[in-house]
């Protein structure tokens, strides 16, 4: 677990790059920094293992103030990617990976060993442990990154905008990687990038900063998603969203729930939940707010827009749509004829597709 | 002219002489290449830390570099008190010429190392010095390795000057020459001073290829991720 206390970073030149920083990074979790260039998301992360230490406040590692920890010590025990890959270009891939065992005082038959095997988990052939890293793409050398950082085995993986310089299929590639090597390793990751949908692809819980280091919003991504704390962040996942690759995922299993429902024309008691407005008879029209009130009968003119609706069997990436657009955090879901059929959370949609990339691996 | 040469190095005297002042010569300008380098390094090193030091570094040895090697030759033995035609004299000079020659492109190479490189060494836990060894001088051996060169060729024609002051080596051959006024020991000198520098070249960029194998690799063979 990682904790930020009250943590704020001023540079000496003036520059406030964090601002009163409090934040927890739950063990076994992989937890996304995201936001705008320049918001202090890497100064936050290298406050983590002391390439950066902070002017005021603490980070604890389990409990622990980073602060009493030996810098290079520390850093050994902490796994982490850059952007660029930062592998050291005088050295074989093999060699790069076992760099910190071998600091770490291991001989070096165990730590190259060790490296080998580390290699084929991040899915690259033995072979390439002989290359240098100039001889390789730059997805190969981002996976070199990540077996390198994890050659000794850390609980806690720091991750700067490790996929961002990588063309989209193959960013899409070493996403898929990373969420399946964590099911298998389970480490406290924290992954850095400006890249929203990057940080709800990969993210079980998304901290949005905004500029001058301050932290915006932190919470599950679907509720990011359906309920941004303010105008900053509904603008940042509104101005980067596209769910370009839900079109392919069909919908089976996506939990459908129900929510009082209004026939235009008829009574309704006042509810502190959202209702959603049907017109003939089925066919949703628009939501009231909680506790709404009228005199007398409803009509259209009182229903809020409703968004988009989502028919049955198409592509999830409508559902996401569908509870995105609606006020009330809910998107109404519809059969063939159109009739009203139940709502869904973003997070449901969310989760199902998270599940069918497990279970597709 | 080519029979003369032959007639000068048939007698066991002359031999001998060329013998002795050629492995003179070699040691007059190659021990201080090393010294020059093991002193370059450490400063280098020390102009990248602290900023306020560089421009003096750098300053200073542009400065020490255009005093002339003659003057420097006949001014160090009052200063550090050895004597004129001490061999010392000569080496510390050349010691100082290329350590001030060196200087900066150890500053240079070690300033052209990739940011990210060395946030990735830091990041793995390596300590400031042991970083340098293992991260910073390797990468920096193609750029002091050009450095090198020159500053060895430059010890190779200064030794000679040495002479000029009674100091060994093969310049010796070209003072003794003009002394009887004779040709073969002036031609012997010359053609050995640039044989021992075209030897010495190579051999820098023999091991400076040993050491920068990654460098020479064809880029990205590898494709898809
Ligand atoms: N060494 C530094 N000195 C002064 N300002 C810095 C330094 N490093 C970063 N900054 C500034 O701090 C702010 C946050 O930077 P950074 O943490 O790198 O942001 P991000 O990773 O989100 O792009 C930026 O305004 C940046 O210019
Ligand atoms: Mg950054």
């Amino acid at each position: 677990m990682i904790e930020f206390r009250d943590v704020t970073k001023k540079y000496p030149d003036g520059t406030v790059a964090v601002d009163e920083l409090n934040l927890t990074v739950e063990a076994g979790t992989i937890t996304v920094f995201v936001g705008p260039s320049g918001c202090g998301k890497t100064t936050s992360l290298r406050m983590v293992n002391r390439m950066i230490d902070p002017s005021a406040g603490e980070v604890l590692i389990d409990g622990e103030d980073v602060r009493k920890s030996d810098p290079a010590l520390l850093r050994r025990g902490i796994g982490y990617v850059i952007q660029q890959a930062g592998l050291f270009p005088h050295r074989t891939v093999l060699d790069n990976v076992a760099t910190v065992p071998l600091l770490s005082g291991w001989t070096k038959a165990k730590a190259r060993t060790r490296a080998a095997e580390l290699l084929e988990t991040v899915g690259l052939p033995a072979e390439m442990g002989k290359r240098f890293p100039a001889q390789l793409s730059g997805g190969q050398q981002q996976r070199v990154g990540v077996a390198r950082a994890l050659a000794a085995d850390p609980p806690i993986l720091l991750m700067d905008e490790p996929f961002s310089a990588v063309d989209p299929v193959v960013r899409e590639g070493l996403q898929d990687e990373l969420l399946r090597l964590q099911g298998e390793l389970d480490k406290t990751i924290v992954f850095v990038t400006h890249d929203i949908d990057e940080a709800v692809r990969l993210g079980e819980k998304v901290a949005v900063f905004r500029q001058g280091g301050v932290l915006a919003q932190y919470d599950a991504p679907a509720e990011i998603l359906a309920r941004p704390a303010d105008d900053f962040v509904s603008d940042f996942v509104g101005r980067d969203r596209g769910y370009r690759g839900l079109s392919f995922v069909d919908n089976e299993g996506l939990p459908i729930g129900q929510v009082d429902t209004v026939l235009v024309g008829g009574a309704h008691s006042p509810s502190q939940q959202w209702t959603l407005v049907l017109v003939d008879g089925d066919k949703p029209r628009g939501w009231l707010a909680p506790g709404s009130t009228v005199d007398g009968e409803w009509t259209t003119a009182d229903a809020l827009a409703g968004g988009s609706l989502y028919t049955r069997g198409t592509p999830l990436r409508g559902a996401l749509d569908a509870a995105l657009s609606s006020p009330a955090g809910l998107g109404v879901v519809v059969d063939d004829a159109g009739a009203y059929a139940g709502v869904v959370t973003a997070e449901e949609v969310l989760k199902v597709i998270e599940s069918r990339r497990e279970t597709a691996e | 002219m080519f029979g003369d040469i032959g007639t000068y190095l048939s007698s066991p005297g002359n031999r001998d002489l060329v013998l002795q002042q050629l492995l003179e010569h070699i040691y007059l300008s190659l021990l201080p290449l090393v010294l020059g380098l093991l002193v370059a390094i450490p400063l280098g090193w020390t102009a990248t830390r602290f900023r306020w030091l560089r421009g003096l570094l750098l300053g200073g040895a542009n400065i020490l570099y255009t005093i002339p090697s003659l003057a420097l030759f006949v001014i160090l033995p009052a200063i550090i008190g050895t004597g004129i035609t001490s061999p010392v004299n000569v080496i510390v000079a050349l010691t100082l010429y290329t350590a001030t020659l060196l200087v900066r492109p150890v500053v240079d190479a070690l300033e052209a190392v990739p940011q990210h490189v060395v946030a990735a060494a830091v990041a793995m836990g390596y300590r400031p010095l042991a970083r340098f060894f293992a991260v910073e001088l390797p990468l920096a051996v193609p750029v002091l390795a050009a450095g090198a060169r020159v500053a060895s060729v430059s010890n190779i024609s200064l030794v000679s000057v040495g002479a000029l002051v009674g100091i060994g080596g093969l310049g010796l051959l070209f003072t003794k020459g003009f002394e009887i006024d004779y040709l073969p020991p002036i031609i012997i000198g010359i053609l050995l001073t640039l044989i021992l520098a075209l030897i010495v070249d190579l051999l820098i960029v023999l091991l400076r290829n040993m050491l920068t194998r990654w460098q020479r690799v064809g880029a990205h063979v590898g494709g898809g991720s």
